[in-house]
């Protein structure tokens, strides 16, 4: 836990340098405040008749980074997707289990997935800002969508752009297009859009890999400022990666023609330094997948 | 002195970047099959350019006799055509008149109607349904128009004719919605459009449903993922990424609309519209330019010139619109793909 602390330090520092604006601007109708916690129980996936996942039980602490990793094909993207009902939208797809959020299903009859996503972020693999719309508009897209109100607006924008590390290079052209940032600034902003419904749980998948250094070191320090606030769950090929930003670390694998399942959990420093499965440590030292 | 010895010595002149170099020429010999097939589609390309100005020069040289005797000028501005009279007074306005309000009608019921109809097919549909109702729209655009007119003419009229009184007596003030006492309510300029509207719906949902299955996943996912409804994620994805594809199809529809023939022809009493006379779309009476030349073709030789000088307008303005369109859906992020 003491190391959690140390990284959360950063964050306050960050917020107060740069923005006068402290606080939250307040959205009605949106999430409750604060992080919550995610729960998978037995959580198994299909598309069509083939089984991709089977058996997940995890718990995604809240207000603390969780990192999949696994190679590729194993459902961690399946999985990530079961946790917002991103999952149901596919032609085919069926799952079983619960998935838990601060203890009540999601699957639950009677939620409505709109609800669910509302309180459950997402961040892509590849940028998708709205073109269509300017960066300000953007960050506004999912009140609009969600149908919340919200008077402080400019001042939502502000906070999400700071929170997403990108109010200093956007904040004079928040009437430019969305579409025309670099890929780095694109990816940001997706993430300042999904900050700006004020999720529980923000849900990232694979958010650097179509980013260059730098930009992916910007987006993992916004990770870093999120602890605490918001729970993250994030999907990464990146080993460095999955050390650094994460607290808890899940090991997805799936042998040939068998469903993917987590091998090892567990606090990322043991995963990384002493896992229990020696799969696991050739995975994190890269000598397969 | 002492101030230039302060400054870096002068550098001597560097030779401009890519100075004394020459651009290589590439040439690429195309190979036996690439160059036959290459003329192949060549031809076929030019062959339909050919066409299309052989069409223009034949209805220019037909319709010389009427322009020439009646003068460009007043053969576009006069609504009258009486053959009957010494010199023949023949003018196209009154039939462009007409023309242009069943296609406008026509245009604002099948635009809506076609683009619910796409989001149905893209966007609410499971695979199957889906397949199905492609079939159904492009099976509408099979049926004869001949078929429709009919349906229109013996059918719908009478079924049209509540509605038509409806609005006369609810929006009459607004100019065109206003009837004569005891006119018709059949063979109105309404209905021919109601009718048209019909026929120019497969194009346009066609083309509209083309535009939006195109919309990037990543965007419809990024608007569901934010706790948008279906609705919600059509309104701000698929709407403004299919925009140039609705006014590009509704064009199209309309290009098709102005043109309708069979139908209009059958549906309404073809006298044209008199200027300075006020226009009344919901009772019995206009023309267009197609449905006019269908029902006097075979007439004098003079007359037929006229019907051709009024062909050739129709003609102009019919491949202006069309090109107009696929500018615009050309120019519109989504624009590839759209069979024009």
């Amino acid at each position: 836990m003491t190391d959690i602390h140390e990284r959360a330090l950063p964050m306050t520092e960050t917020l107060v340098a740069e923005s006068p604006a402290v606080g939250r601007a307040t959205i009605i109708g949106g999430p409750p405040p604060g992080a919550a916690t995610l729960e998978a129980r037995g959580a198994c996936a299909w598309f069509g008749d083939r089984l991709v996942l089977e058996g997940v039980d995890l718990v995604m602490p809240a207000g603390q980074v969780t990192a999949l990793i696994g190679p590729s094909g194993c459902g961690k993207s399946t999985f990530l997707r079961l946790l917002n009902r991103m999952h149901e939208l596919i032609p085919g797809a069926a799952l079983d289990g619960e998935i838990l959020l601060d203890g009540t299903d999601i699957y639950a009859t009677g939620t409505r997935a709109q609800q669910v996503r509302m309180r459950i972020g997402m961040v892509f693999q590849k940028p998708n800002p709205f073109p269509a719309m300017s960066i300000r508009e953007n960050v506004l897209a999912g009140l609009k969508l969600a149908r919340l109100k919200c008077d402080e607006k400019d001042d939502l924008v502000e906070q999400s752009l700071i929170r997403a590390g990108l109010w200093k290079e956007v904040r004079d052209r928040l009437d430019s297009a969305g579409g025309a940032l670099s890929g780095g600034q694109q990816q940001r902003l997706c993430i300042a859009r999904s900050l700006a419904v004020q999720p529980n749980v923000l849900l990232m998948d694979e958010p650097c890999s179509a980013l260059d250094p730098t930009s992916t070191r910007r987006v993992e320090e916004t990770i870093d400022e999120l602890r605490g606030e918001v729970t993250v769950v994030i999907v990464t090929h990146n080993m460095q990666q999955a050390n650094r930003v994460s607290d808890i670390c899940a090991f997805f694998l799936a042998a040939e023609n068998q469903p993917g399942a987590v091998v090892e959990q567990g606090p990322t420093r043991k995963m990384f330094e002493n896992p229990d499965d020696p799969r696991t440590l050739d995975y994190v030292e890269g000598r397969f997948g | 002195m002492s101030g230039i010895d302060l400054q870096d010595p002068p550098t001597p002149p560097s030779p401009a970047p890519g100075a004394g170099r020459t651009k290589r020429v590439v040439t690429e010999v195309p190979s036996v099959v690439d160059r036959r097939f290459n003329a192949i589609t060549m031809g076929a390309g030019i062959s339909v350019l050919v066409l299309l100005l052989l069409v223009g020069a034949f209805l220019l040289i037909q319709s010389s006799d009427a322009i020439s005797q009646t003068g460009i000028l007043r053969f576009l501005t006069r609504t009258e055509w009486r053959t009957d009279v010494q010199p023949p007074a023949i003018g196209v306005l009154g039939l462009l008149t007409g023309t242009v309000l069943v296609a406008v009608v026509a245009v604002l019921f099948a635009v809506p109607l076609s683009v619910f109809c796409a989001l149905a097919i893209t966007e609410y549909s499971t695979a199957r349904r889906r397949k199905w109702l492609i079939g159904v729209v492009d099976l509408l655009a099979a049926v004869p128009s001949l078929l429709f007119g009919l349906w229109g003419f013996l059918y719908l009229s009478d079924k049209m004719i509540p509605i038509s009184t409806w609005l006369s007596q609810n929006l009459g003030f607004i100019p065109f919605f206003h009837t004569e006492k005891n006119a018709s309510l059949t063979g109105s300029i309404f209905i021919a459009g109601v009718v048209v509207a019909l026929m120019v719906l497969p194009i346009i949902t066609s083309v509209t449903r083309e535009v939006f299955s195109q919309t990037p996943p990543g965007e419809k996912e990024a608007a569901l993922a934010l706790g948008g409804t279906r609705w919600g994620m059509i309104r701000s994805v698929v709407l403004p990424y299919g925009r140039g594809g609705i006014i590009g199809g509704s064009m199209l529809g309309l290009g098709r609309a102005l043109g309708e023939t069979i139908a209009v022809a059958l549906l309404l009493p073809q006298v044209p519209q008199r200027i300075g006379d006020s226009i009344h779309i919901l009772q019995n009476g206009g023309a267009t330019v197609s449905g006019f030349i269908a029902n006097r073709a075979g007439a004098d030789a003079f007359t037929v010139s006229g019907l051709m000088a009024a062909g050739l307008v129709l003609f102009i303005i019919t491949l202006a619109t069309n090109m107009i369109a696929s500018v615009v859906v050309a120019r519109s992020r989504s624009g590839a793909g759209v069979d024009l």
